[in-house]
């Protein structure tokens, strides 16, 4: 019992990660309406960039993450200037290779800037960890910082898209940029201000799951990373409590996969139960029905 | 005064040239219609000078200012609306944001006083107030539409097919509501397949035929004009 315990705390730790994760691949989806598989690359880069400021630049864990952020908001608007901007009236197969190009992209110049070789992360949370049970069962700190940080998260955008004038011009530039734009909402500067919000989000990403998984490649992202973009379309692509649920469930899915059935299986486990849940229901647990306009 | 001046405009849909070189004008306190058959290119002018399509050519003048070097989501400020073809309101949203929305330029402390006047002139969106906009029927959408357009307070409106796929008890309701603007003063330019309905309540029209402007005049003067009864009005 106690084991099971453990392993769902490990499952809502690294499910709390995809989440936020997921989050930036649905807002962007939802807003520019295509995959921005660069995502997963930015959050190695935002995890490079804490590192760097903890090791070699004597920074506090705290600065050097908001450090990571700041220079992934930048990465996120950058690349969709530069990459995605110009293909606004491409086919979505030209922006898609665009993005897996992009993705390769940054994990050369990683490979180029920090070498192949692992850095050890240095974990960023410094508050211990916490033994239930008589010390059988416990939780560390990172997973404590994890989920607090997913509740945060989750409640700022949610009350930022449904409250504030920006948030709202976000959610109308996802549902018609010629009306959006009729109302005098500035489509393109929403669609930045979406990759940043996502990008940053990709950092504190980043930086989690390396204080949780120390070992940080120019690579460390991108399985991540799909598998963020799986449980954002497992949870509805385009959705906020979608990523949500969809993390969480393919956290815990995975390490229970891993601990109950095979440790080689456990990410095939998690495609698989992708491939059952777009089977049953094509739009995901939260996705709403497209209508498509004619 | 011309509020709103057309000199010459081109517009191409790739190698298509939809819109042939048309200049017209709307003057302030008028209600100018644009008429034709599907595909004359009435919807490609009204998007043209909203911004949402960028001429290849000629000029379009609004309030004094040339539009051209203005971006789209700027135009608004202007002091121009667009009710576009279809409603195309937030399917999403409740009633009161798709409202908000309208008033998206203008200061935040000016929204209430436009929210209640919409509700007055609109009864019906008031009573659906905090209902999502996607279940709303036809013809409450393009009240809706007609509400949002004016919260931006525009010197001119520009309607796209406000009857399109109404009952004719509804489009009755909404022809006598574009009464009601123009008495309450505001320079509507009005695009309609409904010629008969719209020549009636306009001052001049236009008669737009594969992006051309083929005949001109007084609402009335075509409404009697032989050519126009038997292309547009059926008799």
């Amino acid at each position: 019992m106690i084991t099971f315990l453990s392993y769902l705390c490990s499952g809502i730790s690294l499910g709390s990660i995809y989440a936020i994760i997921a989050l930036g691949y649905s807002m962007v989806y939802g807003i520019a309406k295509m995959l921005n598989f660069a995502h997963g690359d930015v959050i190695m880069i935002g995890a490079y960039i804490c590192f760097c400021a903890t090791q070699y630049w004597g920074m506090a864990p705290i600065t050097s993450v908001v450090v990571a952020m700041v220079v992934c908001t930048l990465l996120g608007v950058v690349i969709e200037r530069l990459a995605y901007k110009p293909l606004r009236a491409a086919s979505s197969l030209a922006v898609l290779i665009t993005a897996i190009g992009m993705s390769y992209l940054l994990q050369n110049s990683a490979l180029l800037i920090w070498g192949a070789n692992p850095k050890s992360f240095p974990s960023v949370v410094s508050i211990g960890s916490i033994s239930l049970f008589d010390g059988q069962l416990l939780i560390s700190g990172e997973t404590i910082v994890t989920v607090l940080a997913n509740i945060v998260i989750m409640i700022a955008l949610t009350l930022f898209t449904g409250k504030t004038k920006l948030g709202k011009a976000m959610r109308v530039v996802s549902e018609d940029k010629g009306a959006a734009e009729l109302m005098g909402i500035n489509v393109n500067a929403t669609i930045s201000l979406t990759f940043a919000i996502g990008s940053a989000l990709a950092a504190i990403a980043g930086v989690l799951l390396c204080s949780a998984y120390p070992a940080l490649t120019p690579t460390t992202g991108s399985m991540p990373g799909i598998k963020a973009f799986t449980a954002a379309v497992f949870g509805g692509i385009g959705s906020i409590p979608g990523a949500l649920i969809g993390g969480l469930l393919l956290g815990v899915i995975e390490i229970l996969g891993k601990a109950y059935v095979s440790t080689e299986l456990g990410d095939a486990f998690v495609f698989a139960v992708l491939i059952v849940v777009l089977l049953v229901k094509p739009t995901g647990l939260l996705g709403k029905k497209v209508h498509e306009k004619v | 005064m011309s509020l709103l001046k057309i000199e010459d405009i081109h517009v191409f849909y790739g190698a298509i040239h939809a819109i042939k070189g048309i200049s017209f004008e709307v003057n302030e306190d008028e209600i100018v219609t644009l008429i034709g058959a599907n595909g004359a290119g009435k919807s490609t002018t009204l998007n043209t000078i909203a911004g949402l399509l960028k001429p290849r050519s000629g000029k379009i003048s609004f309030d004094g200012k040339d539009l051209s070097a203005i971006h789209t989501h700027k135009i608004v400020s202007q002091g121009m609306a667009l009710c576009p073809e279809g409603r195309r309101i937030f399917q999403q949203m409740t009633v009161r944001e798709n409202l908000e929305m309208g008033g998206y330029t203008r200061p935040k402390t000016e929204i209430p006083a436009s929210l209640d006047e919409m509700f007055q002139r609109f009864p019906r969106l008031k009573e659906r107030e905090k209902q999502i906009a996607g279940t709303l029927s036809g013809g409450e959408q393009q009240m809706l539409a007609m509400a949002r357009a004016l919260m931006s307070k525009p010197k001119l409106l520009m309607l796209d097919e406000p009857s399109m796929g109404l009952a004719p008890i509804l489009v009755e309701q909404i022809f006598d509501i574009i009464k009601e603007l123009h008495a309450a003063g505001v320079t509507i330019l009005l695009v309609e397949q409904n010629a008969q309905m719209a020549l009636s309540v306009a001052d001049r029209a236009y008669v737009l035929e594969t992006g051309k402007i083929s005949m001109e005049g007084p609402a009335d003067e075509l409404l009697h004009n032989d050519a126009v009864r038997k292309a547009y009005l059926g008799s």
